[in-house]
């Protein structure tokens, strides 16, 4: 099995402005009894996005048409929370390729990761920036390249370089997973075995 | 240089380091539970593999389960699929599992350590954040993905970074009717839910060493809350005495082995962390939450923040948040009614919780206005409290005790706070919905749950219970 390539995106963007964003916003504790793992985009930000009767509230950003685009940004300390993967599941499952925010929490990135959604941190600077720019035109673009390790905001010119490992990044470009490479270590692992402590 | 606690665990559980990427951790114990494993146990069948090392796995279904007539089969469909996926896969790759009415099912950081699976030194992971609670005995215990969990299972290994070292020192001795839950909710609302991100926490100082291992738990657990990856506190005499003679410890000569390892795991006088915060004891009181995160949190006998105290970057999602729990910015926070109290999960559903809840509350009765669920934390935390007498204190105070899950910590069986309701939760989250779509959580430690229980409002336990 593999993830998806991650290819330089250039796209218009979905804003969430709020800081905090915990794992039971993104995917409500509810929707967690699924023994696969399609189908969480259609609950992604549920209670947020849908009125008790299922309609759509007009007021989130999801059910807004002047917003779309496959990279969503949000405010700092994004993730948080469980360490529920049903979360990258349902923003990956929703169309999102990477999110950009100002801080992330540590197990929602790894889990972002492993399923070729690719975390942006940015300077909160640049993050404000960025909310401006998609104030003012909502169809604002953004260029997000892997390759080259830097995020652009297309209105401004702005850009910043972002960190990401070697190992990952090549991993996300490749379509790599780490359950290839850590079986392919079975030998190493055996040894590293027969010398540990037990009791 | 000296070795930090963290480092000589980790350090000796490398398979291999990736240059300029994770390091290949080898894994001791690997707990699961029926949510976040069943894609996990798929993605192995899918490659055509299988569970690698199935004696270092232990299974127990919590999250989904219900809390009152566990002897008749699971009435939500999706909830029984669930537990009974999990049965299906342990069966097939020969793991231990603990499931419904066995005697050691439960929630499984509450199990892990009973039993005595839990030991010094170790790393240990399982599908759930609170997986930080075992690190209370000074092993290496966090929370990963179901992709991680994959890996676990296939390989006995995960691949992580290795994250930075902080130390936290509370140094003095707890005032009457400060709990350790009180400690952790204080650190939280000082550095704030995203104050650990990064790094692995290792807790010390006397304050940490006095306390018991039910106490020291309850701090590691929720040392997630401030985005730590886990927790730990180094091993002493308590630690071992809490191990001793439990199912799984090591016994006779092993015993004198295990324990002559363990006491070489500590943080050598020299080594440096990345960082280090100081707190004293004595500036700890009785907390509660009031907002939708667990480091928006206050003394009881205060006030909410009023909003000029907030930033200006962080007013919107200060308003949402109080918009949501139906207060307002500079609110005082006694006196105001709650409806519901939950005392239970992984943060305080052990022994120690239920006998101070009990003690509490004894020879006063619960309020009218408040529905109470008391949830033991596993079935051996149910029995003892039987043994102890402590469902008879309760029942005298207005209490029922029910069976154990991980109920309204997370609501996904039927113990879910209503919308609008407020709700003292001795739990570790008062995110938005998490005790049910619309419900208001407010956590706190199982004593200011008790005194919210007995007058129906936020109280301060020191003035209801004369502490
Ligand atoms: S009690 Fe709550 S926090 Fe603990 S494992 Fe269960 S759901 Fe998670």
């Amino acid at each position: 099995m593999s993830i998806e390539k991650f290819v330089t995106v250039q796209t218009t963007v979905v804003p969430l402005p709020i800081e905090n964003v915990d794992t039971d916003q993104i995917i409500p504790a509810r929707f967690l009894k699924a023994t696969t793992k399609e189908g969480f985009g259609d609950n992604l930000f549920y209670d947020w996005r849908y009125e008790k009767s299922g309609e759509p509230k007009a007021d989130f950003v999801l059910n807004n048409d002047k917003y779309s685009g496959s990279v969503l940004v949000a405010g700092k300390n994004f993730g948080s929370g469980s360490s529920r993967e049903h979360a990258a599941w349902a923003i990956a499952g929703y169309g999102f390729k990477a999110v950009v925010s100002s801080f992330f929490a540590d197990i929602f990135r790894g889990n972002a990761l492993n399923n070729g959604v690719l975390p942006v941190i940015v300077s909160e600077a640049f993050l404000a920036g960025l909310f401006k720019s998609i104030d003012a035109d909502p169809k604002a673009e953004l260029k997000i390249d892997l390759q080259a390790q830097t995020i652009t905001n297309v209105s401004t010119g702005e850009f910043e370089s972002f960190e990401i490992n070697s190992y990952k990044k090549d991993c996300l470009l490749n379509g790599l997973d780490d359950i290839d490479y850590l079986l392919s270590l079975k030998d190493e692992i055996a040894a590293y075995e027969k010398q540990a402590v037990k009791f | 240089m000296g070795k930090t606690l963290f480092d000589k665990i980790w350090d000796s559980h490398v398979v291999k380091s990736i240059d300029d990427g994770p390091n290949v951790l080898y894994i001791d114990r690997h707990f699961i539970h029926e949510v976040t494993s069943p894609q996990a146990f798929a993605g192995i069948k899918e490659r055509g593999g299988k569970v690698a090392r199935p004696d270092q796995v232990v299974a127990t279904p919590d999250h989904n389960i219900p809390t009152i007539d566990q002897h008749l089969t699971i009435q939500d469909e999706l909830s029984r699929l669930q537990v009974e996926t999990l049965k299906k896969n342990c069966e097939e790759n020969g793991i231990t599992m603990y499931g419904l009415n066995h005697p050691y099912n439960g929630i499984v950081h509450v199990v892990g350590p009973e039993l005595g699976i839990t030991q010094p030194g170790m790393t240990m992971v399982c599908g759930d954040s609170h997986t930080s609670t075992h690190g209370a005995f000074g092993s290496i215990a966090f929370g990963i993905g179901t992709s991680e969990v994959e890996m676990a299972l296939a390989t006995q290994c995960i691949m992580q970074p290795k994250p930075k070292s902080m130390r936290i020192n509370i140094e003095g001795e707890l005032a009457n009717g400060v709990t350790s839950k009180d400690i952790i909710l204080y650190i939280i609302a000082q550095i704030s839910t995203g104050g650990g991100t990064g790094y692995f926490v290792e807790f010390a100082g006397s304050a940490i060493r006095s306390l018991s291992m039910e106490a020291r738990m309850t701090i590691c657990n929720m040392s997630i809350e401030m985005g730590a990856r886990g927790g730990m506190i180094a091993p002493d005499e308590t630690t071992y005495e809490y191990i001793k003679g439990r199912e799984f410890a090591p016994k006779a000569e092993k015993w004198d082995k295990a324990v002559a390892y363990w006491k070489s795991l500590c943080t050598d006088d020299d080594a440096v962390f990345d960082k280090e915060l100081n707190y004293k004891a004595s500036d700890i009181e009785p907390m509660i939450t009031y907002g939708t995160n667990p480091g928006m949190g206050a003394k009881v006998n205060s006030n909410i923040p009023t909003l000029d105290s907030i930033e200006d970057s962080s007013k919107n999602t200060f308003q949402k948040s109080m918009d949501y729990m139906g207060f307002a910015a500079g609110d005082k926070l006694e006196g105001k009614a709650i409806d519901y109290v939950f005392v239970g999960s992984c943060t305080n559903g052990r022994i120690e919780d239920l006998r101070q809840f009990a003690a509490a509350v004894k020879g006063k009765k619960k309020a009218d206005s408040v529905t109470a669920w008391i949830v033991p934390g596993s079935k051996q935390v149910e029995k003892q409290a039987l043994a102890e007498g402590i469902k008879e204190e309760l029942e005298a105070a207005g209490f029922e005790l029910r069976q154990p899950g991980c109920s309204a910590c997370l609501a996904m069986n039927d113990d879910k706070i209503p919308e609008g309701k407020y709700a003292v939760s001795t739990s570790n989250r008062n995110f938005e919905g998490r005790q049910g779509p619309g419900s208001r959580t407010l956590l706190a430690s199982p004593l200011t749950a008790a005194a919210a229980a007995v007058t129906g409002t936020i109280a301060d336990p020191r003035t209801i219970f004369n502490l």
